[in-house]
């Protein structure tokens, strides 16, 4: 069904055209901050986009985790680590006739991972520019190895297909619709991971083995996202979306946004809320070693929900412009997470009964520091 | 079910609107004029003013939750552990 639309729509894009745009020529720096669980993750990221021959446009940008965990997995069954990530990608843009193509590649490193991702997309303005189609398709090769396992190592081939609609539905409402279908082939669990299943001979009566999963997952996304431009220059903005996929995993999302400028500045306020049910070979404890073929107790996997507030600030900077620089903003945005687990259990605590331990939960918080640069 | 019936809600609103673009030929009557577009064209009206920002929050979705995808990115590694 999904490959007959992806056909349909690129048979479409084929016969008719109207005008495209390339993205602005901008500089981002960002400075990001995660706490939370036992696990800090702080680095960089750097874009920069710049048009050339009015039908080109190139990307690169830069980005890194460092990584101090001892979150709940790692505590409980290993020692606590450091590591970093860094992703770097490029991206190519092309306005032709009436519609724009990108290319792109990403590349991500860490010392037990490496991710490389092609992308391909198409877009195109049609009903007078009321609407804007564009389709997606990314191809991912990533290496998986362990840590201290010289002999270990795997593979995991990635796709993903993508379909975006936005629509100008009135002057003063704008729509998006977007699908995403995403299938992995490969070893998919975490090399460290463990689940826990009861073992009457060990003294807290349970013990560990490693996660074995299927070798095959695929999920389909849709989100549905609407802002509104209210009769006060404020704007506010609404999102769902809807998950499944073959694990038995369905999820949805909803936020709800305002945005208030006065003067110089901007003001961002956004709620949102993710729910969740697990997986099904997803257990916190299974009742004896090797239960079934695929064992899973990754908190990911389980039954969960998070809710997040967040709260932004950006400041117009420049605005008679500098040198080659138009104008410029500095932004500051933080983001408080609350997950609360129904099915993962906190094993710091000891239980007399395993499978009565108090559930886990835990709360994090994200800064985000950027300054932009139009030129 | 409720998720499936919205699902299919979704794609079929979605798939009439391509229909219409496929058959109409782009020829409808744009009814919201070019000189009506004031509002659209403020920065407040962008559904990703900061893709710098919207690519990391995601990630850190992404790490954290079961569900993936349609949100408008892509990337790569895993960064979960």
């Amino acid at each position: 069904m999904k490959r007959g639309i992806v056909g349909l729509l690129l048979l479409m894009l084929a016969s008719t055209g109207v005008a495209g745009v390339l993205p602005e020529d901008r500089a981002d720096v960002l400075l990001h901050s995660y706490d939370g669980g036992g696990v800090t993750i702080q680095g960089p990221s750097l874009l920069v986009r710049k048009q050339f021959a009015q039908k080109f446009s190139v990307s690169a940008n830069y980005y890194v985790d460092k990584v101090s965990s001892a979150s709940i997995d790692v505590i409980t069954t290993a020692s606590p680590y450091k590591e970093q990530r860094t992703q770097k990608s490029v991206g190519f843009d092309y306005l032709h006739d009436r519609w724009t193509m990108n290319l792109g590649v990403i590349s991500s490193v860490e010392n037990d991972y490496s991710a490389k991702t092609f992308t391909f997309g198409v877009s195109q303005d049609v009903f007078g520019d009321l609407t804007t189609i564009s389709l997606g398709y990314s191809l991912g090769n990533n290496e998986v190895r362990r840590r201290g396992d010289a002999t270990f190592h795997d593979t995991v081939k990635m796709q993903s297909y993508r379909l975006g609609l936005s629509q100008i539905l009135t002057k003063n409402l704008l729509v998006g619709l977007s699908f995403e279908t995403i299938t992995d082939e490969g070893f998919l669990n975490n090399p460290y991971r463990q689940v826990r299943y009861a073992d009457s001979g060990s003294p807290i009566g349970y013990s560990y083995e490693r996660e074995i999963y299927p070798r095959t997952h695929t999920s389909d996304a849709a989100s549905l996202r609407m802002r509104y431009y209210l009769p006060w220059r404020a704007a506010v903005s609404a999102e769902y979306r809807d998950y499944h996929d073959t694990w038995g995993i369905e999820g949805g999302t909803f936020e709800v946004g305002y945005t208030h400028p006065v003067d110089r500045w901007t003001f961002d306020g956004k709620i949102r809320s993710y729910s969740q049910t697990k997986g099904n070979f997803y257990s916190d404890l299974f009742p004896r070693s090797h239960y079934q073929n695929f064992i899973a107790r990754d908190k990911e996997l389980s039954t969960f929900s998070s809710q997040s507030i967040s709260i932004g600030a950006t400041y117009d900077i420049m605005k008679g412009g500098w040198k080659f620089i138009e104008k410029g903003s500095l932004n500051i945005v933080f983001d408080h997470f609350m997950f609360d687990y129904q099915d993962f259990r906190d094993l710091r605590t000891i239980a007399a009964t395993p499978g009565t331990e108090p559930l886990y939960n835990f709360d994090a918080d994200v800064f985000e520091f950027f300054a932009s640069f139009w030129f | 079910m409720a998720n499936i019936r919205i699902r299919r809600a979704v794609t079929s609103a979605a798939l009439a609107v391509l229909v219409c673009c496929v058959v109409g030929g782009c020829s409808i009557e744009p009814w919201v004029k070019p000189y009506e577009r004031d509002h659209m064209a403020d920065k407040i009206m962008s559904l990703d003013p900061n893709p710098v920002s919207s690519a990391y929050i995601d990630h850190v979705h992404d790490a954290r939750e079961g569900a993936r995808g349609a949100t408008g990115g892509a990337g790569g590694g895993c960064g979960c552990n």
